[in-house]
């Protein structure tokens, strides 16, 4: 991994009269990165990513992109920046492809027709670009919405929950294009989302945020799998299971036992050999749940936002 | 900065509510102009009164030139109401449509949009006051030719014929003044708010009680009645004096251009503060 820095934020701070929206935030995007910008909603997430394209301004903190500071050489950087701030808006009048005549005429002085048609086409909105946005689908705007963030070409693509209303279909899509631009096109790309498969599938790196701090931060990979599993068995006669664990490694890796499931701290790789050694000693498992710490942490402050 | 205001532009004139100004400009004028043309010599009777007893008033004291000064008279106290409909819109409309994050996040300063806003809500209330001038006189010429302009303002003046057009002219620019004046007081109220409404009906507001506490004899009111810029909305008649009074039109050029450099100061100011929420 190129280590480059391309966003830098220190000590990032928002208040909000008595609320403080983001606390004390450090975080670090290198070049070629798909970070994934993770939080329950309320977290902070959007807020962030609003000081980052100089939205709104810190309370006290820092924020560099491409080694420049937001505060003196704005303009410089929005020139490489292309960004989805929350749910996509535009001018509801204008056609898809006027309003991206404007934006990248905003962004980049001329833009061809060519490139606003490659753009619609990119988005699966080719044969709409004559139609008016107020006519569009929330999903439709969404698919617009990366089209103008990619227009001008940027280097940093900072996605604020893209996939939000799109269907399946267009959440497969739009993965696989942010894939493709980050492996073939060496775009970085922030992606802020509030769910954690998404991160899993597209990010290298992420962070997960909880009422404005930074809980979690370091490499998908190492956070997601090489953490132990909270695993459930169920079986069909707990008495049973307990028993044939007593004096065996197993019994030590019971975390609790309810009803007739049995949940174990167990490494990925022995989740096989317990069920194999409940089979040979006749205890009939129905199910294996596997859960992962982190899995289940992010689930626990996103049920806890609600 | 041109394709900011360019853009700005388009933005004003794809929207429905920009034309309902030109619509209503449209259909004062034809009506004044229609209702003139029947009644006929009775309309200039209401001017000249008395005096068309006392004086034999010859040649064509109907025409063109005295039918725009009428129309201006009559029209140019409602188009506040017309221009507040744009101006009110440029900067809450954007909070609005949730437009913001789209235009701020693009390599422009704060500062450009908002100029670039600002200029364009003048250059609608130039245009809007540019179509009542062109609508008034070209219909006119071709309803009621051309002559010489009689007015009643301190006695009664009559203007030759090649002494009206240049007085027509300033005298629409200053009234394009006025209504920037007005632009400018709306697109402060725009900036302090998400939602249109506000502005518009502020605006108005602000007009109407300005213009009461111009008009009541009050000694107090009075006073600051120098300072108020709804006091200067009728100075366009400034250049139908016989004799122009440049004290007074550089007066109201200066309390005009003052109201107007003012607001946008304080708007760019929480414009570039504001924290984009919307």
């Amino acid at each position: 991994m190129n280590e480059e820095k391309v966003i830098e934020i220190l000590g990032l701070t928002k208040k909000f009269k008595s609320l403080t929206a983001v606390n004390d935030l450090d975080l670090t995007v290198y070049k070629g990165d798909v970070f994934g910008f993770l939080g329950p909603n309320g977290a902070g997430k959007s807020t962030t990513i609003r000081m980052m394209l100089s939205l709104i301004s810190p309370t006290s903190g820092t924020i560099k992109i491409f080694g420049k500071s937001l505060i003196s050489e704005r303009n410089e950087i929005l020139k490489r920046v292309g960004a989805i701030v929350e749910k996509p808006d535009f001018y509801k009048t204008l056609t898809a492809y006027k309003n991206l005549s404007i934006l990248g005429r905003l962004s980049m002085g001329e833009v061809s027709r060519k490139k606003i048609m490659e753009m619609l086409e990119l988005v699966g909105l080719d044969k709409r670009y004559k139609s008016k946005v107020k006519t569009f689908s929330h999903g439709m705007k969404q698919r617009l919405g990366i089209a103008q963030a990619l227009l001008h070409d940027p280097d940093l693509i900072v996605l604020d929950e893209p996939t939000t209303g799109l269907d399946p279909q267009g959440m497969k899509e739009i993965r696989d294009l942010l894939i493709l631009l980050s492996r073939e096109k060496g775009k970085t790309i922030f992606l802020s989302s509030h769910i954690l498969s998404e991160i899993e599938i597209v990010a290298n790196r992420m962070i997960i945020l909880d009422k404005g701090k930074k809980v979690v931060e370091g490499k998908v990979g190492e956070l997601l799998n090489k953490n132990k599993l909270k695993v459930t068995f169920e079986v069909n006669d707990i008495n049973s299971a307990k028993n044939i664990l007593d004096n065996t490694v197993w019994k030590d890796k019971i975390y609790s036992s309810i009803d007739n499931k049995m949940v174990f701290i167990l490494e990925p790789e022995n989740i096989s050999s317990l069920n194999k050694y409940f089979v040979e000693n006749n205890v009939a498992v129905s199910a294996v749940i596997p859960t992962r710490s982190l899995e289940e942490y992010f689930l626990n402050i996103t049920d806890k936002s609600k | 900065m041109t394709t900011l205001i360019n853009i700005e532009l388009y933005k004003i004139f794809k929207k429905w509510r920009t034309y309902i100004s030109f619509i209503a400009v449209t259909l004062l004028v034809l009506l004044i102009q229609l209702a003139i043309s029947i009644s006929g010599r009775d309309a200039t009777r209401g001017l000249t009164g008395q005096l068309s007893n006392s004086f034999v008033m010859v040649g064509n004291l109907l025409n063109a030139y005295f039918v725009s000064y009428l129309i201006l008279n009559f029209v140019i106290v409602n188009v506040p109401f017309l221009i507040v409909l744009v101006a009110g819109d440029m900067l809450a409309g954007e909070a609005t449509a949730g437009t913001y994050r789209v235009l701020l996040t693009r390599p422009v300063s704060r500062f450009q949009v908002v100029l670039s806003k600002f200029l364009s809500s003048l250059i609608y209330s130039y245009l809007l006051i540019l179509w009542l001038a062109v609508l008034s006189i070209v219909l006119g010429i071709v309803l009621f030719g051309t002559g010489e302009l009689i007015v009643l303002q301190k006695g009664l003046i009559i203007f030759a014929k090649d002494d009206i057009i240049w007085r027509f002219i300033l005298a629409y620019f200053m009234a394009g003044l006025s209504m920037s004046t007005v632009a400018a007081l709306a697109f402060f109220f725009s900036s302090l708010v998400e939602n249109a409404i506000g502005p518009i009906i502020t605006a108005l507001a602000i007009i109407i009680v300005f213009t009461i506490i111009s008009a009541v004899p009050i000694d107090f009111f009075q006073v600051i009645k120098p300072y108020l810029f709804t006091n200067y909305m009728f100075s366009w008649r400034l250049f139908f004096d016989g004799t122009l009074n440049y004290v007074e039109i550089i007066k109201s050029v200066s309390v005009l251009l003052a109201h107007i450099v003012v607001l946008f100061g304080i708007t760019a100011y929480i414009f570039e503060k504001k924290d984009i929420l919307s």
